[in-house]
């Protein structure tokens, strides 16, 4: 039994892997800045919990500029994306331009918390 | 050089409002001698620089304390030393030739050609205010010391010219072509070089040069600032200029007196100024500071002995009238230094009260002059004249006589008089009464001049009346400045009341009922004394009347406590406890290389994301090539990399609002070019998907 699981869990990553590599180049880069922007976060927590959240807002400004940059774009990857129905007639440097401009927006907001 | 403004035939009243605050200018005194003496003459009879010498030795030599002997051999030594090399430069060339003239060592004839054609060459090749200062006044020195030298200046007026482009139409100077800063002390400088220039050059310098000079100086007196007592000083208009006032107005005062020294014709300055200007030097006092001294002597020297107007100061030993010793006012009236006056009468044209001020009491009376003490004295006061404080208003009329110098002086000197004298103290008594009806249980008659042993009753329902009447000699109500009652219990806890004056006599009651709180409910005997003081009052008097038994109430739990006394009586001056202030803790902070290590670490993820990138196959191969595309496509990409570095300036420095303002800038920029990139790239996309 124990054996049939890890070999369909192995079965399972291959079957993700070769999907995965299908996506076009552009989808990418985005999901390696997305898995960048989420680790820079995971270290600033690891970083809080070993010496103390003492100058909190600047512990809370970090962590959020690297989610917030994530969830942008991953927001860009969704308008980018060809298969996207729904966003079919967004052209996609338009959505570019959007995740520019909030990315620095978000970043003014960020530097004026840092403190 | 007088020869042209000849013997003057004198009335010179100038006459100056002078409005503003009575106050008293003395001139310089004994006690500024004293003071100099210890300010400038060093222990080990050697001065630091060349500078500090003249400064030292001018000052001892304008006040008349003759130190010479001790200090002249260690300087004279440091003189040679300086003439004699070739090396010195032109401002201690300068000083060592003004110590010289003070000290007169013996220097050799060499010494003197190099020395004037070291100077010579100095004001060839000056090219800033400060080089024509030394060369050419260090050249005026050597005229004065050794006769007989020959000191051509060349062409003297190709020389004043260039100094004049240094001035400025404000009336004040720079001190170099290059640099735009003017200053007021620059103006006194220029005045004395060209002053030196004038009276060194072998021929008349163009009269309309002189003239835009003297238009120059009254240019310079309407930048004057003045304080409300009426002195007038000059200083800097910039706030981290390295002269004060002092030295400020010492220097345009040495170069004023040194041009109209060496120019033949007439200086015009307004003359409540240079009065306004001596008493601001006066006011100074005694300077802590050499420097300040110096300047302050020099200037006062200047003004003492000029070719425009010397200022006379009137001042007074004493401003007090004892009406009781009868002793009679005096005035004196002297030059800034202290040296005699020439024939004038003073008079005393108002005497205003504190109290009624429109009417005088005295009115146009002269003054009387002592030639043995040279004073002006007033000895008979009118018979009205009260104690209390008086306004002196003082005008002096100088004599008709020829005097060779153009003197001035205020035309009304505001003194502020104290008249003082007996007051008479009748009719005090003291008594208890009972408070509800007004009558009077006990009563006693006091008499304040000596201490009694007055003894009272009274309990919480009385209350306790003390009055007098004070007079002064002329039988008016006085009204003193302290009048205190003072009640001291047995445990040394003290009550400290008001005694209040009304237009009849003075009056205090003291109501226990009401009072019972603010004595803590402590009954016992308590010690009554009366102050009664006054600064017009010759006999104030502190009399320990007796003392008073009180009977209060018990005290309640709620009531106040007295304060503790100490026996120490002058301990409440002391210093008092010390107050630990607890500050926020700081928080801990962890250390410093784990940070650094964490530091590191948040780079690790950036790296990885180039080495995917990398391993991806990322390439900017589709950046646009032609010129019209390429260069939108630069400043956008630019254009970010601005921002951020904005935001990285903000955190740095800037506050947000320059950075908002600069965000929307580069905004509206990266607006433009942003959608010029992004639309070519989706046209070239498109393209690419039609074909």
């Amino acid at each position: 039994m124990v054996k049939s699981t890890s070999k369909d869990a192995q079965d399972l990553f291959r079957s993700l892997r070769s999907a995965y590599s299908a996506t076009p180049t552009n989808l990418k880069i985005i999901d390696l800045y997305v898995v960048f922007a989420v680790f820079t976060a995971l270290i600033q927590v690891a970083y809080m919990a070993m010496v103390g959240s003492f100058p909190f807002n600047s512990f809370l400004s970090g962590v959020l500029s690297c989610v917030g940059t994530a969830v942008l774009a991953v927001c860009l990857r969704i308008q980018v994306n060809k298969e996207n129905k729904e966003f079919k007639d967004l052209a996609p440097e338009r959505a570019f331009a959007d995740f520019v401009l909030c990315n620095l927006v978000l970043h003014l907001v960020i530097i004026n918390f840092l403190g | 050089m007088m020869a042209g403004s000849g013997l003057r035939f004198l009335v010179l009243i100038l006459v100056v409002a002078i409005c503003g605050a009575a106050s008293v200018f003395q001139p310089i005194s004994d006690s500024h001698r004293s003071a100099a003496v210890d300010v400038f003459v060093p222990v080990d009879g050697s001065y630091k620089s060349l500078e500090e010498a003249y400064e030292a030795l001018k000052t001892l030599e304008l006040l008349g304390i003759d130190k010479k002997s001790d200090l002249s051999s260690a300087t004279c030594e440091n003189v040679v030393k300086v003439l004699g090399s070739s090396s010195s430069t032109l401002k201690d060339a300068f000083y060592a030739l003004s110590v010289n003239g003070i000290l007169k060592c013996k220097t050799g004839e060499a010494v003197l050609k190099d020395i004037v054609s070291q100077l010579q060459a100095g004001v060839k090749g000056a090219k800033s205010l400060l080089d024509f200062y030394y060369s050419v006044r260090g050249l005026v020195l050597v005229k004065e010391q050794f006769s007989g030298t020959d000191l051509s200046l060349g062409d003297a007026e190709a020389i004043f010219r260039s100094i004049k482009t240094l001035s400025q139409t404000d009336g004040r100077w720079r001190y170099s072509s290059n640099n735009a800063e003017s200053s007021t002390f620059a103006a006194g400088l220029a005045f004395e070089t060209l002053a030196g220039v004038i009276s060194l050059a072998p021929s008349e310098i163009d009269q309309s040069l002189i003239q835009t000079l003297k238009t120059g100086i009254q240019k310079l007196f309407d930048s004057i600032q003045k304080y409300d007592d009426g002195t007038f000083y000059f200083d800097e208009k910039s706030v981290d200029a390295t002269q004060g006032p002092i030295s400020t107005t010492a220097s345009v005062i040495r170069g004023l007196t040194s041009f109209a020294a060496s120019e033949s014709s007439e200086l015009n300055l307004p003359g409540d100024k240079i009065v306004g200007l001596a008493k601001f030097l006066l006011g100074v006092g005694i300077p802590g500071d050499a420097k300040d001294f110096f300047n302050q002597i020099d200037a006062l020297a200047c003004l003492e002995d000029n070719r425009f107007s010397v200022p006379l100061i009137l001042s007074l030993p004493s401003t007090v009238i004892s009406l009781t010793k009868k002793e009679p006012l005096k005035v004196k009236v002297s030059t800034v230094l202290g040296s005699k006056a020439p024939a004038l009468s003073v008079k005393l044209a108002q005497a205003l009260s504190s109290r009624s001020k429109d009417s005088s009491v005295i009115n146009s009376q002269e003054l009387k002059f002592d030639a043995d003490s040279a004073t002006y004295f007033l000895d008979s006061f009118p018979k009205n004249f009260d104690v209390g404080k008086y306004t002196f208003v003082f005008e002096i009329m100088l004599d008709d006589s020829a005097n060779e110098k153009v003197y001035i002086t205020e035309a009304q000197t505001k003194v502020p008089i104290a008249a003082t004298g007996v007051i008479s103290i009748e009719n005090a008594e003291i008594a208890v009464l009972d408070s509800d009806i007004g009558s009077v249980e006990s009563q006693k008659k006091l008499d304040l001049t000596k201490d009694g042993a007055v003894s009272l009753l009274a309990n919480h329902l009385q209350k306790l009346r003390l009055s007098f009447q004070l007079t002064t000699p002329l039988g008016h109500v006085f009204k003193p400045h302290q009048a205190f009652f003072k009640l001291k219990h047995e445990s040394q806890v003290e009550h400290i009341f008001l005694v209040k004056t009304s237009a009849k006599k003075s009056e205090l009651v003291l109501d226990f009922l009401g009072l019972v709180e603010k004595l803590y409910y402590l009954s016992g005997k308590y010690e009554i004394q009366l102050t009664i003081g006054d600064s017009s009052m010759e006999n104030s008097l502190l009399s320990n009347i007796g003392h008073i038994e009180l009977d209060l109430p018990e005290r309640p739990e709620k009531a106040p406590r007295p304060p503790v006394q100490s026996t120490e009586p002058y301990s409440r001056y002391g210093p008092k406890a010390e107050i630990s202030h607890i500050f926020r803790i700081p928080e801990k902070l962890p250390a410093k290389q784990l940070s650094l290590v964490f530091l590191g670490l948040i780079v690790l993820p950036f790296i990885g994301f180039l080495i995917g990138l990398m391993r991806l196959g990322v390439n900017i191969k589709s950046f646009p090539s032609s010129a019209g595309s390429a260069i939108p496509a630069l400043l956008f990409h630019g254009g970010i990399a601005a921002v951020l570095l904005l935001y990285v300036l903000f955190w740095w420095k800037l506050d947000l609002f320059t950075t908002l303002k600069g965000v929307s800038l580069l905004g509206v920029f990266l607006l433009f070019v942003g959608h010029r990139t992004l639309s070519q790239l989706a046209a070239a996309s498109n393209k690419l998907k039609s074909a």
